[in-house]
């Protein structure tokens, strides 16, 4: 048993800023891992850090950016936080020592992005997540901060209540994949999940192996609620055989789409007359797609990104990491061909429903992150809003779970004030309730005293673990694989009615397989099969949420297309679609969105580029 | 050619940390090795016929050993044949036999494009990220090990506490004594300083070096490449100042720091961000005498 006064799973951009915070706040903080941090797919983001640093530019000007980019479905209080305190993180960062690239006078260089109606997007080179993981992680190092690695958390443990509203966590269970010990980590002040993304429900996903959605999944199982699940931004170039992200960065600095014809698609056919490629990502991936579909793709597969008119120079100063993406993974000369790109999926716009520090709607239980929805991307990120979400509020819900005072928040979690049931009725059955057996994880533990439940959830888990490893069934890939499978042809960047229920059956069968699985490897020692046989519940959990709420949305908005509802509606739609995992029979409701600012109301407009 | 032999590990990690009594569960845990070797065999033996039927698989020897599984707690190679598809990589083929033939084979992987740094082992006798190595470039059959100069833990995951703990010998993090005074004001950095601390900024913590490196595997407290490379990257860039360079060419002249370096190159050339590390440690070589003569 470990005992810290703030324990962060995770050790992303969102973990070590937030473990870095807490720890400024005066409080002892350890965080838990399953990777090593400079491991965590943070390193892979490549284009850049909005930040209206410049005085041209303004934070007001990156909020209405980021909240035409949602298409109105950003909370006003957590975008106006993200856009003001975004220059003061960046600032931060050079200040610890990032390598940001610089302009003539030595100032951090800033370029132009998807969706930003001014150049506010820092960046070091092609390789920005890169340099602002290992350079938070030095400043966790310098600081002696606790670092749990390769320990994988399985459960939260948080007390038993019925009202979700009335728990509280207390800590979390992990298991150390290096010796198969099972120890419970008390958190006597908060637990932080900063896991990341969960691009795994997915086959052709720009995110890592490591990116299963672990912290969603507990969360959710533990009573707190899933906010807009369905919406997932595929990036619009990603290389075909590997999914390896190209950065937007590469249109940032002038690089042009061309269909199979060389035709300038995205002018020539109009899908964004304006902004062209650098339209936002959501409008760029369907532009790519419908091309395929419509008989212009290259291999019927694929478009082409060009870059080879910026010259060798601008490229190996700025690019130069895409270069050798695109030979390594996919055999292509960025200086002297186009390259193959296609949409695949990047991020996750929902995940963790939380208030604007962090706080979810149990007691003593954060999120910040990708794995968080607080809500600043809506229903569509823009390129660059990421990286500072991920240090705004890593910062944030690290200095609020050291106890520090920050006031009233304004965005509200689980059903506190206004909400409303969905009508919603799904064809198939959804969730899991009863008869799991411990192999299966499901929600809290039965105790409601803090070390008390600590202890029971460490038992389940351990019982869970032996029962995985001792008996005999059917290995987990072949589970993951089918459910990647039917996400990715069904719930894609379009979506229609038959093709989502017919998801919904697919993850049911999943389930039921799921209740046969086992671990065939017996060790205790760096057992990775088990791993990632407990990612796969997770997978399939987030799977079957993000399937529902793209069902019941029934409207076209930001990332989320449907065949049936090509209209946004705002008059019924303005709105976050939750799911209640609420003991393993979901439940769908509704809150409304926040778009009342500091100064003025975010008034819905046609979002044209 | 495997140089390495696997060492037991600790004590305190050998097994079951929670030192059960001997229970139904060990029992029906040692049933199950037992079968599960069977189906190994049984599955090899598939694998090798399918091969001969089928021109395009590759064939990988993959070392294995586990200290607590019976049949592994004697190193041995496997051999997966596996179905070659344009584009595959090392870590294509290791993953497809682990979820196809056998789901105990451990290796550490994540961002499959060689900006993790975790997957850096020893492929045909030489020190590679699994991602970034194309199957078509290779020798068959393709021999896969872990990382020399290493403790193996299982398969082809190695203990990395010994590089980290080097890593983190050299004060890895930026220090100055001077910020500008401006709200919102960075420190400044010429284009020219950045770049030439550029390369050294990319270092993933492979490890690939230190495994290659002969110094480090005769000294033990030997800084090694990559941590002299990240001390390098501190103490070439301009906004750190005079006196912390100072402390930082200190730290790198110690006994095991770069003065053990006899340039032979092997971390170069095995760096999959091809990182100039020698050239680094020869230049930390130079400043370090230009210091000294600086205070004779």
């Amino acid at each position: 048993m470990h005992e810290h006064d703030v324990i962060v799973v995770g050790a992303g951009g969102a973990g070590l800023r937030a473990a870095i915070a807490a720890q400024e706040a005066g409080a002892d903080v350890a965080i838990v891992s399953k990777l090593h941090p400079v491991r965590s797919h943070t390193g892979a983001a490549e284009g850049g850090i909005n930040a209206a640093l410049r005085d041209a530019d303004s934070w007001e000007d990156h909020a209405y950016d980021t909240m035409k980019g949602s298409d109105y479905l950003g909370d006003a209080p957590a975008v106006e936080a993200l856009c003001q305190e975004s220059p003061e993180e960046v600032i931060q960062l050079e200040h610890w020592g990032m390598p940001f690239s610089r302009e003539e006078d030595g100032r951090v260089s800033q370029r132009p992005f998807g969706g930003l109606s001014f150049p506010r997007t820092t960046y070091a080179g092609a390789e920005t997540g890169h340099q602002m993981l290992h350079t938070m992680y030095e400043q966790v190092v310098k600081r002696g901060i606790t670092v749990y690695d390769e320990w994988h958390v399985m459960e939260l443990a948080v007390t038993d209540e019925e009202d979700p509203a009335d728990r509280t966590c207390h800590g979390v269970v992990a298991y150390d994949i290096q010796s198969g010990e099972i120890s419970g980590f008390r958190a006597d002040n908060g637990v932080i999940l900063a896991t990341g993304g969960m691009g795994q429900v997915f086959d052709h996903t720009t995110n890592a192996v490591a990116n299963t959605g672990d912290g969603v999944a507990m969360a959710y199982r533990a009573g707190v609620p899933m906010e807009d699940m369905e919406f997932i931004q595929f990036h619009p170039t990603t290389l075909p055989s590997t999914g390896v992200l190209i950065s937007e960065g590469v249109r940032g600095e002038g690089g042009i789409l061309y269909n199979e014809d060389g035709e300038r698609f995205m002018f020539e056919h109009g899908y964004a007359n304006n902004d062209g490629e650098l339209a936002s990502r959501d409008v760029v991936s369907r532009a790519e797609l419908t091309e395929v579909n419509e008989g212009r793709g290259i291999e019927d597969e694929y478009v082409h990104l060009d870059m080879r008119h910026l010259g060798e120079e601008r490229i190996l100063d700025r690019l130069e990491n895409i270069l050798h993406l695109a030979e390594d993974f996919e055999g292509a000369d960025g200086l002297t061909e186009p390259m193959p790109v296609k949409p695949g999926q990047h991020y996750a716009m929902g995940g963790i429903e939380t208030n604007e520090f962090g706080e979810t709607a149990i007691g003593g239980l954060y999120a910040a992150g990708e794995c968080a929805c607080a809500s600043v991307h809506g229903a569509n990120r823009l390129g660059g809003n990421a990286l500072p979400e991920l240090i705004v509020f890593g910062k944030r819900a690290g200095r609020h779970a050291a106890g520090e005072e920050m006031g009233e928040a304004e965005v509200t979690t689980g059903k506190e004030g206004d909400w409303e049931p969905a009508d919603y009725e799904f064809e198939v059955e959804v969730g899991e309730t009863g008869g799991q057996g411990p192999a299966a994880a499901d929600g809290g533990a039965v105790a409601t005293d803090p070390d008390g439940v600590l202890e029971a959830e460490v038992e389940r888990a351990k019982a869970r673990v032996e029962e995985l490893l001792s008996r005999e069934g059917r290995n987990h890939a072949e589970i993951r694989s089918k459910v990647q499978e039917t996400m990715t042809a069904n719930v894609n960047v379009f979506r229609e009615e038959g093709r989502l229920e017919e998801t919904l059956g697919d993850l049911r069968e999943a389930r039921e397989a799921y209740k046969d699985v086992a671990v065939s490897d017996p060790s205790r020692t760096f057992n990775t099969d088990l791993i990632h046989t407990m990612e796969t519940r997770n997978i399939l959990d987030i799977a079957e949420a993000l399937t529902m709420g793209a069902l019941a949305r029934e409207e076209f908005r930001g990332a989320h297309w449907r065949k049936e509802h090509q209209e946004r509606k705002d008059e019924n739609w303005l709105k976050h679609t939750l799911v209640s995992w609420n003991d393993g029979e979901p439940e769908l409701w509704y809150k409304p969105t926040i778009l009342e600012g500091e100064n003025k109301t975010y008034e819905p407009k046609n979002r044209s580029y | 050619m495997s140089t390495q032999t696997p060492t037991q590990t600790e004590e305190s990690s050998e097994t079951d940390a929670e030192a059960d009594a001997p229970s139904k569960g060990d029992e029906r845990r040692d049933e199950k090795r037992r079968r599960a070797a069977e189906e190994r065999a049984r599955r090899q033996a598939e694998e090798a016929e399918k091969a001969a039927a089928d021109e395009e698989t590759v064939e990988l020897k993959v070392f294995r050993y586990d200290p607590e599984v019976e049949g592994k707690q004697e190193p041995r190679f496997d051999t997966f044949h596996v179905p070659f598809t344009k584009g595959m990589t090392v870590l294509d083929a290791l993953m497809y036999s682990r979820d196809t033939y056998d789901s105990s084979l451990t290796f550490r992987h994540s961002c499959r494009q060689a900006v993790c740094g975790s997957d850096a082992m020893f492929v045909n006798g030489g020190q590679k990220l699994a991602c970034k190595t194309q199957i078509s470039e290779l020798e068959e059959p393709i021999r896969v090990e872990p990382l020399p100069h290493a403790e193996v833990r299982k398969d082809l995951v190695v203990d990395m506490e010994h590089f980290y703990d080097q890593m983190e010998a050299v004060e890895p993090y930026f220090q100055t004594n001077e910020y500008p005074d401006g709200e919102l004001e960075e420190q400044r950095q010429t284009r020219e300083n950045r770049e030439k601390i550029k390369m050294s900024t990319r270092c993933i913590w492979c490890s690939a070096c230190m495994s290659s490196c002969n110094i480090a595997a005769g000294d033990n407290e030997y800084l090694g490449p990559a941590a002299i490379n990240k001390a390098y990257r501190f103490a070439m860039d301009e906004r750190e100042g005079e006196d912390i360079k100072q402390k930082r060419l200190e730290i790198i002249e110690q006994e095991h720091g770069v003065w053990r370096c006899q340039t032979q190159f092997s971390c170069t050339e095995v760096c999959p961000k091809d990182i100039p590390l020698t050239e680094h440690i020869q230049e930390l070589k130079r400043e370090a005498v230009k210091n000294n003569l600086k205070f004779w």
